[in-house]
Parts: structure tokens; C-alpha cells; sequence
């Protein structure tokens, strides 16, 4: 395919600014009198609150209002910032009489200075009625502390919402394909294991920050890092009582987001104040804050069986899960399935499938949406589990996935099945060279020199682990994005697109595929992204959607400004009809060539020049897809591991990814080693943890340990040639897919060292450790 | 109290609390290069230069920082561009929000250590995390930048 704008590193549009510092970030727009919003929390991981005396805080002189329960609209909702009808529970209020977390809202204070604020929320007076938490999510089910008994709140399709006995949905009998239990008892070997999963912590580099004031128009305007500004604006509207109309959503950049701003958090707390007290508000979490009071990974406990032949052919499946979402229940739901529902048909020659589970609440803070999205834990679990068939058969772990994962053309039960929340749809695989990420991996990593392990010193070993994943490209049929083109005097184009950059590069790529789609260079097009009362619908970025949604957006885009200039131009010519001449190099040609005009003269013309016939060219596109084709990848660890410390050190992370057309290879290919490091630190060092009252103790960058640049050896990605007819100049998305294979590739390599299986993550030298003491006193 | 600073080649006169610290007071002056991601002093997201050094400017009294050249990205000119240009041309600029630290302190390493090995570039650079872009691209273009293979 010879393109001439895509499948090129082109620098990211906003790059330059972004590192020279210029203003860019939500909080870099606050007016300089805004009110600054704080919050007095529970100390408590489960209470009701008994009384709230604010009189002596509101004597404070710069405190402007102090809201509680009582003060806000009762309206339940979903903070999970997804499409609709939510796939999560409504059971969330602004401020509520119980608080279910240590550090849930009690109040918000706002007040002139942050110090006011502060000194505020040190005054303000609360008598809990304390309760009994549910700490432990293996309890969580039927427990007698019951952890939403307040009524109002729903679920907006049957999902098994069933809160008096702690259950925030469950999945059951659904899943199912052949005869799992049957087939587990004829096959020659079984594995059936457990695993763990953690919670992980976003960490993007910007806190969640939000602004709000009132226009002169008297309308709500809030500047926010969100990963989806127009399901902010539906559920602040629906939260607040408020038209949408008179709200205005703005992302301006984002200091990244992983998922963890996918959420509704400061944006609606700044809201508020701003309604409450007209006057604009700033509210900047701390990192403290972010810690522990936005979103955390679900974590997740796996029964995995495997059943399959001598020779290796896996023939059944089992996926036993329980998922923890905390105190509320955004995302519990999609979370939970996409851990079966991207993770299965990896290995589509199994003919019994079944995925059932149940997602609890605890008195811990709330989980939602992390890149990887359940598929990250489930891969854990499985490619954990197919390495113990391996060993179990005798056979090299690569060449028993190359057997049975899925190839092009082929399809799996579970895409029918399985969608987020509901059914899915069936999809063939009409692209997936998985089986070649494998093979090109292994070259990489030189994995039959090196498997599965060889000690080179008297303590030390290196050795090499393995896994596969798949991610998806958008949820099918729920995802839709758009794009608008403008012609502009001067020939350059305003690309406008709903879709939200949030240091993923997506506004560069669309403008690749709009001018690759268009026939002109990248350089003639301005994007603007994510303003709701600018820019068109898009669902956000979430679920690896832009590349391939928005993406298709923007090339229809093009296409229907092509159009609209071959008319424009065949008129200017003096041609019969647009079918006489050609859009080439920025020029309409006459086909036999006899006359040219240049975009410059003609949109120039549209604009001053020609008379009855002056116009704004404006081409749309919007997309949604019957497809969410997957991105696959192979990952490849190297480890060195000290035997007597239990301690490893990651040399190289090799991944080889089909995302189908890299639109911008450079960037794809930075989207995929910070996916690989974020699951390294996910695999080794990240996790959250809690003391015995249910106070979380890694509350800081110090005692939650995201990956330094001292902390990898090197990471090694590489793109298989692939095109997925339909994607855009057959691309697929590739926001995701990095982060999934770290945890169970490392798992596995420290088996290949140690015949030490982790089976809960993080892997940490102490476990490591204690499994190597246990294997030398056998 | 009264306070002046040296920023950037300027003067700046200002009231402020003998408390306050560097990154807000650089900020308030509408230095938005300086970003802040942590409260602990970990993250490397302020960080600016003091009389050529890199410091975290979230820890730094602003009262400090009296009598002493300071220097953000806003400030080191054409300088900026080039390292900027080898970053973005990796690709290796995500969101961006530790981009103008992580120029800076580039900057202060060329001047301190002239021909530094690859672990001493990790090592120098240790304290600008990235949450986004794996670290590798960026340092595959401030390799080029200091010209080391
Ligand atoms: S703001 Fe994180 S180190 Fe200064
Ligand atoms: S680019 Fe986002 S933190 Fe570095």
C-alpha cells in the first residue's frame, strides 16, 4: 500500500509547546480569583454521619460556602464516564449520609485562599455513627454490613445488581459453550489453578484537576482533564439537575490518563461551587488525593481450569472470577466480562468454554476504568495457566500458544457472546498475525538460546518468560466518534474532532488520516479537539477506541471535503461536472490537463471571489463499527534473578505487536513501550495496600513504586506488517494492547529460574524468596 | 514580605509568605512550564534550574532562591528548540507534562558531565519520571542530543 501521509512518524502537533512549557493544562487557565475547593473526607472506611456543625468553619472570613449532603441535589449516578445506558450501577450520590471509604467526600469547603480552605475543614465538626467495614472482598458476598442499604439507587439493565447482599453485578450461565465440566474430566491433562490480581494505580503525571465559571452567558463552563468531556457534560447534567445546554465542557491538554480520568472526580465537585457561589473555582487534587480518592485496577481473583490433550491441543476453558470494585461500582460490570471476553479467544481451538463470576463491593476505594481493563488480569490468570499445561506436557510454552491461538480468518464463539455489559458480535479476524509476533519474538529475544534458563554466576540466573494478549479497537456498535473539516482562505483545513488527546497523540494521527484521506499534506491541517460546544460528538478515549473509531471518523471526513472540492474546483474551471478533473498536489486539474486552479485561489475565491457561488466548504463524518478488531502482541521477558534475595532485574522486554497499520509508527511504537513499562510496574513493584482499619498506606509516590527510568534494561517493540481492511488504511487501535503480557511473562520467567510459581501479583523478591526457601527444605 | 527574584534574566519584585515555595511562586508569575505532580518531592515534575542546577522546585523556598539565577525551559532559548526537536522526533513526548522538567534537567546535565555514558544519563535524569512513554524514546533522543552512541 504506498501512502503517502500515513504509516509516518510525523512530530505529535502539540509536542514543541507542550515540552517548552506553554500554557496548556487545565490549570493553567484559572482565573486568578477562583475559589479554591477542598474536601473534608471520612476517616472512617465505613460510617453514617450522625451530625455536621459547620458554625465555627463558616466563621472563617474567605470561606465562601461549605456543602454537605444536605445541600446538594440527590440524584444517583455513575461516575464511570461511560456510554448510555451505563453499564454501571447508579449508585452514587454527590455527598451522601454514609461515607464508604476512608477518605469519601463529607464536605466540600470553597473558600478564597487554599489556606482558608484548610483551616476550614479543621473546624468543621462531624459525629460518625462508625460501622463495621467489609475489608476483605472474599467476605464481601452476603456479608451482614451491608454497604449500600440506602434506596434510589439502580441499574440500568439486568447486570445482577444485587446490593443488599454486597453484589454489584454478577455473570452467570451465559458464558457457556459445550460442556466445560464434561470435557475437563475426559482430558488427559488438567490444570486448574488461582490467581490474584492487584490493585494499580493510574499515577499519570497530572493530578485530576478541574475549573468552572460562569460565562457571560451565564453558562456553566469546565475546563477538566477528561478522557471524555461529552459523557462529563451528561452525567454533570443529570447529577445537577441541569439542561445540557447550558453546560460547556472544555479538555484542554491532559497530563495523561490511562483510564483513571475517564471518571467523573473534581469536575463536578468545581461545578457545584461554581453554581452554588457564581464565582469560577479551581479545584487541583493532591496527589495524595488522586491516591486515594479517585480510581484504583480491580482487583481480581481467577479459578482457572484447562483441559486439554497429551499432544497439547487445549480443549476446554473455565473462568471462575471475583472482582473487587471498592466502595462504588463504576466500570465492575465491563471490567469484569472484558477479562473473559479478551482474553478467551486467544484460544479459539477450545470448543467448552465457560466465564462466569460476580464483582463485590468492599469499604476500600473504588476501582474503574485502567488501560488493560480486566484483560490485563485475566491475561495474568491464562497465560499463567498455559505455561503449567506446558510444563505439565513437556512442551516449549511458544510452540504450545502457536498451536492453539487464534489465526486470520478464524473466529471464536466468545466475540457472539460477550460484548461490555451485554451480548457482543460475532467478528472474524481479518487480521492477526499473532502467530507471527510469536515467532519474530522469540528471534528477539533469542529464545532458544536462552529458554528456559541458564545461571551465569553462583547465585545468579537469567531466564526468559513468555505471553500473548489481544485488546479490542472500540466497543462494537456502543463507540461512535466524529470529525469535521473546514476549508479555510489560504487552503488549510480545521480538523475538528470530539475525540481527546491525552498524550496519545490522536489529534496528530487524525490529522494524518483526514489529509492521507483528503490527498494533501499533514501541514495544512489545524486540529481542535474535545470541546463540547465546538467540536462533534465522540465518545472519548477509552476502550483503545480513537485510532480505529475516530479514526474511520476523519477519513470520511476527508473523503466528503474531496468531493466538495472537486465540485467547487470543476465550477471554477468552468468544467461540465467534478468528473473532469482530479484533486492532485493541492491543485483541481482538468483532466486533460488544459487548466489548473491552486487551493489557495480557490478557497480564496469561495470566499471573496465568487459571487453567488461563495461558500464554506464544510465536510462530517461519523463512525461507528459492527468491529472492534484486535491489536495483538507477544511479549518476551529476559530476567536476571539472585537466587539468594529472590530479587530480578528486568534486561529486556521485547514486544511485537499487530495493531494493523501503525498510522504514525513512532508514536504507536512510544504508546506501546509505556504500555510495556506500566505492566512491569504492575508485574514487580506496584500495589496498593491498606492498613487493618482499611486506611490506605501507599498513599505517596515514595510508598507506591512506579517504574524510574533506572528500574528496565531496555524495551524492544516491533510492528508485524498487517492491515486491517476495516480500519482506517487498515489500522487498528493501540492504546492498550502494551500493558498486558508483563505480569504473567515475568510470573513465568521466574518459574524458567526458580520452579517458583507466583500466582499473586505482584511478583516481589520476598515472594520469590520464601518459594525458593520452600522448594530447597521439599 | 518582599522578595526579589532573577528569573530567566528578569527581575521580579513581589510580596509573599516566607513559606511559599518556588513552584507556586514561579507559577503565579506565569512560569506554566513548572508543573507540580507530587506533594513528597518525588516526582520531578518542578524541577527548574538554580544557578545551573536542577532543583525541585516544590521543595525549594521561594525566599531560597533570592540572589540566584533561576532558569525554566521559558528560559533557555534556542537550547530548548534543539532538545525539544530530538525528543519529538522519537515520538517520545506523550502528554507532555514532565516534558519541560525533563528538558531543563538535560540541559543542566550537558553542562555538568560533557560526555556521559548511557548509566550516567539514567542516573543524572533518575528523578524526572515518566508515567507515559516507557523512557525509552526519550532517551533515545537525548542521546543524540548529547551525542552519545
Ligand atoms: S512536584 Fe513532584 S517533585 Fe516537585
Ligand atoms: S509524557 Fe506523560 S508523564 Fe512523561
Amino acid at each position: 500500500m504506498n501512502f503517502k501521509e500515513v504509516k509516518k512518524s510525523i512530530p505529535k502537533v502539540d509536542g514543541k509547546g507542550l515540552l517548552q512549557g506553554k500554557p496548556a493544562y487545565t490549570d493553567d487557565f484559572v482565573d486568578k480569583n477562583a475559589l479554591r475547593v477542598k474536601f473534608l473526607r471520612s476517616p472512617h472506611a465505613f460510617a453514617k454521619i450522625r451530625s455536621i456543625d459547620l458554625s465555627r468553619a463558616l466563621e472563617i472570613e474567605e470561606v465562601e460556602v461549605i456543602l454537605t449532603h444536605n445541600d446538594v441535589p440527590r440524584n444517583p449516578i455513575t461516575r464511570a464516564g461511560q456510554g448510555y445506558p451505563e453499564p454501571s450501577p447508579k449508585d452514587k450520590f454527590i455527598l451522601d449520609q454514609y461515607v464508604r471509604y476512608v477518605g469519601d467526600e463529607v464536605a466540600i469547603v470553597a473558600a478564597r485562599t487554599g489556606e482558608a480552605a484548610e483551616k476550614a475543614l479543621d473546624l468543621i465538626d462531624v459525629q460518625y455513627d462508625v460501622l463495621e467495614p467489609v475489608l476483605d472482598f472474599e467476605e464481601a458476598e452476603g456479608n451482614s454490613a451491608v454497604i449500600h442499604p440506602e434506596d434510589k439507587i439502580y441499574e440500568m439493565f439486568p447486570m445482577g445488581f444485587d446490593p443488599k447482599n454486597n453484589i454489584a453485578c454478577s455473570y452467570t450461565d451465559t458464558m457457556v459453550v459445550g460442556n466445560v465440566d464434561k470435557k475437563v474430566e475426559e482430558s488427559d491433562i488438567v490444570v486448574k489453578e488461582r490467581y490474584y490480581t492487584q490493585a494499580q494505580q493510574h499515577t499519570a503525571m497530572e493530578p485530576h484537576c478541574a475549573t468552572a465559571y460562569l460565562d457571560y452567558q451565564d453558562r456553566l463552563n469546565i475546563i477538566t482533564s477528561t478522557q471524555n468531556p461529552y459523557h462529563t457534560r451528561r452525567i454533570i447534567g443529570e447529577a445537577l439537575d441541569k439542561p445540557l445546554k447550558e453546560i460547556r465542557i472544555i479538555k484542554p491538554r491532559i497530563g495523561g490518563g490511562f483510564g483513571g480520568k475517564q471518571a467523573i472526580h473534581c469536575d463536578i465537585f468545581a461545578a457545584i461551587v461554581t453554581l452554588k457561589t457564581g464565582k469560577p473555582s479551581r479545584c487541583f487534587y493532591s496527589r495524595k488525593e488522586v491516591f486515594e480518592n479517585t480510581f484504583t485496577r480491580h482487583p481480581m481473583r481467577f479459578d482457572v481450569t484447562l483441559g486439554a490433550t497429551k499432544d497439547g491441543i487445549i480443549e476446554a476453558i473455565d473462568m471462575q472470577l471475583l472482582s473487587n470494585t471498592g466502595a462504588y461500582a463504576e466500570h465492575a460490570l465491563t471490567t469484569f466480562m472484558v477479562a473473559g471476553s479478551k482474553v478467551l479467544p486467544l484460544y479459539n481451538k477450545a470448543e467448552n468454554l465457560r466465564f462466569e463470576g460476580k464483582v463485590v463491593y468492599t469499604n476500600t476505594c473504588p476501582a474503574g476504568a485502567y488501560r488493560g481493563y480486566g484483560a490485563i488480569q485475566g491475561n495474568f490468570a491464562m497465560e499463567s495457566a498455559i505455561k503449567e499445561l506446558a510444563d505439565k506436557i513437556d512442551m516449549d510454552p511458544t510452540e504450545l500458544r502457536e498451536k492453539n491461538c487464534i489465526k486470520e480468518g478464524e473466529t471464536s464463539p466468545v466475540f457472539k457472546v460477550m460484548g461490555e455489559g451485554t451480548e457482543g458480535i460475532p467478528q472474524t479476524m481479518e487480521s492477526c498475525k499473532l502467530d507471527y509476533c510469536i515467532k519474530r519474538g522469540k528471534e528477539l529475544i533469542g529464545w532458544y538460546e536462552k529458554y528456559p534458563s541458564k545461571k551465569i554466576g553462583k547465585n545468579k540466573v537469567r531466564s526468559v518468560g513468555n505471553a500473548i494478549s489481544m485488546q479490542g479497537s472500540g466497543i462494537p456498535l456502543i463507540d461512535m466518534g466524529s470529525a469535521v473539516l473546514k476549508l479555510n482562505d489560504d487552503g488549510f483545513f480545521n480538523l475538528l474532532v470530539g475525540a481527546t488527546d491525552l498524550g496519545t497523540g490522536s489529534d496528530t494521527i487524525l490529522a494524518q488520516i483526514a489529509a492521507e484521506a483528503l490527498g494533501i499534506p499533514v501541514e495544512r491541517v489545524v486540529v481542535t479537539s474535545s470541546d463540547t460546544d465546538t467540536t462533534p460528538f465522540d465518545v472519548g478515549a477509552y476502550a483503545s477506541s480513537t485510532t480505529f473509531v475516530t479514526g474511520n471518523a476523519a477519513r470520511k471526513a476527508g473523503l466528503n471535503m474531496k468531493e466538495k472540492i472537486l465540485e467547487a474546483g470543476a465550477k471554477a474551471l468552468d468544467a461540465k461536472s467534478k468528473d473532469q478533473v482530479i484533486f492532485e498536489d493541492c491543485k483541481v486539474n482538468l483532466k486533460d490537463g488544459t487548466k489548473s486552479i491552486t487551493l489557495e485561489e480557490l478557497s480564496s475565491g469561495l470566499y471573496y471571489g465568487y459571487a453567488e457561488d461563495m461558500q464554506q466548504l464544510i465536510a462530517s463524518g461519523s463512525n461507528t463499527s459492527p468491529k472492534s478488531p484486535p491489536p495483538f502482541m507477544s511479549g518476551f521477558v529476559e530476567i536476571e534473578l539472585d537466587l539468594e534475595t529472590g530479587k530480578y532485574e528486568v534486561l529486556n522486554y521485547v514486544g511485537v505487536v499487530d495493531c494493523g497499520t501503525p498510522i504514525n509508527p513512532n508514536l504507536a511504537r512510544i504508546q506501546v513501550e509505556g504500555g510495556i513499562l506500566q505492566g512491569i510496574g504492575m508485574a514487580s513493584t506496584e500495589n496498593v495496600v491498606y492498613s487493618k482499619k482499611g486506611k490506605m498506606l501507599t498513599n505517596n509516590l515514595m510508598n507506591y513504586k512506579i517504574p524510574s527510568r533506572k528500574d528496565v534494561g531496555k524495551i524492544t517493540v516491533e510492528f508485524a506488517e498487517s492491515y486491517e481492511p476495516s480500519g482506517p488504511f487498515g489500522a487498528k487501535s493501540v492504546g492498550e494492547i502494551g500493558i498486558d503480557t508483563p505480569p504473567a511473562a515475568i510470573a513465568n520467567a521466574v518459574y524458567n529460574a526458580t520452579g517458583v510459581r507466583i500466582k499473586t501479583l505482584p511478583i516481589t523478591p520476598q515472594k520469590v524468596l520464601k518459594g525458593i526457601q520452600k522448594l530447597n527444605k521439599e | 514580605m518582599k522578595i526579589e527574584l532573577h528569573v530567566n534574566g528578569k527581575f521580579y519584585s513581589l510580596d509573599t509568605n516566607p513559606d511559599a515555595f518556588l513552584l507556586d511562586i514561579l507559577r503565579e508569575l506565569g512560569f506554566t512550564s513548572v508543573r507540580r505532580g507530587c506533594d513528597t518531592g518525588s516526582c520531578g515534575a518542578c524541577s527548574v534550574l538554580v544557578d545551573g542546577k536542577p532543583v525541585l522546585s516544590c521543595c525549594y523556598l521561594a525566599v531560597r532562591a533570592q540572589n540566584h539565577e533561576i532558569t525554566t525551559v521559558e528560559g533557555l532559548g534556542e537550547e530548548a528548540d534543539k532538545i525539544t526537536e530530538y525528543i519529538i522526533n522519537e515520538g517520545a513526548d506523550q502528554c507532555g507534562y514532565c516534558g519541560p522538567a525533563l528538558v531543563v534537567t538535560t540541559y543542566a546535565l550537558k553542562q555538568e558531565i560533557p560526555n556521559p555514558t548511557e548509566e550516567q544519563i539514567k542516573q543524572y535524569l533518575v528523578g524526572n519520571y515518566c508515567r507515559c512513554s516507557g523512557y525509552e524514546g526519550q532517551m533515545r533522543g537525548i542521546k543524540k542530543y548529547l551525542g552519545v552512541e
